[in-house]
Formats: structure tokens, C-alpha cells, sequence
């Protein structure tokens, strides 16, 4: 049965018909839910595409985590439902409190638009259970607020419990860790900056992400937990 | 009563604030040469009705705590004043 995913669109979200075209082409039934809902709708996974919600006023995701939808999602994600932050919506999941760690000012202050190559640092979430550790996937990334930071104690205890699912081979925004991806501890929820949608296609210069999305929608169609 | 309030936001000790590098290295080519300690921050200013200035400060702090600030990366300094009267 094909998976039913959620894609969150905020105010200000700029990527969600592509990650609902990369999804639909694997076989998702995906479908655009407003952020001013309350209610996910019947769904298996969600995703939080990428984009500036609210305008990334006072800082991205600071008033995004206040969107109606964030409460369901919340619930959904305690309740061990995979959810996926990519780029914009990495920076939600953070300030939602959801992942641990916040995402800065690059450093060197670049706008950063190119692709890079990752690592996959670790296979125990549902974006990487089938990228084994150390594959190498070229990724696009588009961010000028993506550097990871967090504080040492919590960068040890990520990198002690495989949570750092993706590491950049050559750190383009300055990443505590070259920290390109997390997840949360249970590894059901979680935010990259690269943007694995946009490599879903050879067409388009990549297909790497191809293994990550069809991760997560094997997790979504999980009747387990994962 | 009303009070003028402005929250300073700052970063953390220790987060690297790369605006503020940039602008410390910008200045000796203006000939402003002794400048250290550079630091980027944001001012949020806004008035509010409390019934006192405890009270105030207490109401921006929560703000700060909710909203305002980040506290994995940011600190917030709140400064409560009379509101300026015949606006």
C-alpha cells in the first residue's frame, strides 16, 4: 500500500510541490496540508519542506513552532511517526524542540547553492536505515542559515548514540562536526539541510536522495514503529 | 501603567557570531583601529500595560523564554522603563 504523507506548508515555504512531486514519484500518496490546520489528516509520515516559514522572522522556525498544525505533529512524533525536517524545516524541528542543537549564520556569512558530497554517519533513523554508514551521496544545499551548533555535551551524546545520520565530506557553512543531518534519539524524526528532493533525478543532476526518501517511506509504511 | 521595554538578544558566549567578525575586520580600513570583541545582536522594543514594573519585566521575560530569544544559542537582556507619556 503506498504510504500517505503529509507535506507542511508554511507561509513562506518554497518546497513543498517539489518534495510532494520527489515523493509521488516513488510511490507516496502525498498531499500538501496548511500549517493553519489542527489536524494532520490521516497520514503515515510528514514532512516540513524547506523554504523561509513566516518569513524566518526573528529567527527560521521561531514562529513556525507556534503554527496550529505544530501541536498534531508534535503528538505524532512522540508517538514514534517518522517525520522528516529538510533545510527551512530542519530549522522548525530545533526551534519545535523536537531535535536537539539550533542552525546559525553560516559562517563566512555565503549564501550557500551548490552540490555537496555527504557521508551517512549513521543508518539508525527512518531517512538512512537503507545508506550504510559511510556511503557517499552528492546532495544539493541551499541555505544561508544552516550552520549546526549545539553545545559539546550534546554534540558528545549525539555522536555516542548514532544520531549524526549525515556529515558533510567538506563542510560548506562552518557545522559543528560538519553536522549535515540529525535525528532524534528514537531516530523517527529527522532534519538535514541538504535538500534530498531536489537529487530524485538523474535529470536533474542527481539521484542520491533517492535512498533517503525511499528510507523514510518504507518507515511510513511500517505498521511498527520503527 | 505603560512601559517601554527593549530585549536585547545576543549570542551565547562562545557561538561564533561571523557578523561580527566581519565588521571588526571592516573597520581598520575606515582607520578605526583598537576594536575588539565585535558582536552582532538584535533589539526587540515594545510597549506594554502592567500593573508595575516587576510585573513588566516578569511578562518580558517569559517573552524572552517563549519567543524572543533561542536559549541553545542566544541570551536576552530586558531593560523596563516608564513609557514616554503624550504620543
Amino acid at each position: 500500500m503506498s504510504p500517505a504523507v503529509g507535506v507542511v506548508c508554511f507561509p513562506g515555504s518554497n518546497c513543498e510541490h517539489d518534495v510532494v512531486r520527489a515523493l509521488a514519484s516513488l510511490g507516496a500518496s502525498a498531499r500538501i496540508v496548511w500549517h493553519g490546520d489542527d489536524d494532520l489528516g490521516d497520514v503515515d509520515a510528514v514532512v516540513l519542506p524547506g523554504g523561509f516559514a513566516h518569513g524566518d522572522y526573528l529567527r527560521p522556525g521561531a514562529i513556525a513552532r507556534f503554527s496550529p498544525v505544530m501541536g498534531p505533529l508534535r503528538r505524532f512524533a512522540l508517538d514514534g511517526g517518522p517525520v522528516l525536517g529538510i533545510c527551512n524545516g530542519f530549522q522548525v524541528l530545533t526551534e519545535a524542540g523536537l531535535l536537539p542543537g539550533a542552525l546559525r549564520r553560516n559562517s563566512g556569512l555565503r549564501f550557500v547553492c551548490t552540490t555537496v558530497p555527504c557521508v551517512v554517519g549513521s543508518s539508525s533513523s527512518v531517512l538512512t536505515a537503507a545508506t550504510p554508514v559511510g556511503t557517499v551521496l552528492a546532495l544539493p544545499v541551499n541555505h544561508g542559515e544552516g550552520s549546526f551548533v549545539c553545545d559539546e555535551a550534546t554534540l558528545e551524546s549525539l555522536e555516542d548514540n548514532g544520531q549524526v545520520v549525515l556529515r558533510y565530506a567538506d563542510n560548506p557553512n562552518g557545522s559543528m562536526g560538519d553536522v549535515a543531518g540529525i535525528a532524534n534519539r528514537a531516530g523517527n524524526v529527522v532534519g538535514l539541510m541538504p535538500h534530498p528532493e531536489r537529487a530524485s533525478s538523474d535529470l536533474i543532476g542527481s539521484s542520491d536522495g533517492i535512498a533517503l526518501l525511499g528510507s523514510f517511506l518504507a518507515a511510513a509504511s511500517a505498521t511498527a514503529p520503527f | 501603567m505603560r512601559f517601554a521595554v527593549a530585549v536585547e538578544v545576543r549570542g551565547l558566549e562562545g557561538i561564533s557570531d561571523p557578523q561580527g567578525q566581519t565588521i571588526e575586520r571592516a573597520l581598520p580600513a575606515l582607520g578605526f583601529t583598537g576594536a575588539s570583541g565585535v558582536h552582532v545582536g538584535k533589539v526587540v522594543r515594545f510597549e506594554l500595560e502592567a500593573a508595575d514594573e516587576p510585573a513588566a519585566r516578569a511578562t518580558a521575560q517569559q517573552m524572552c523564554d517563549r519567543l524572543l530569544a533561542n536559549p541553545v544559542i542566544e541570551r536576552a537582556e530586558v531593560v523596563v522603563s516608564p513609557a514616554e507619556r503624550g504620543e
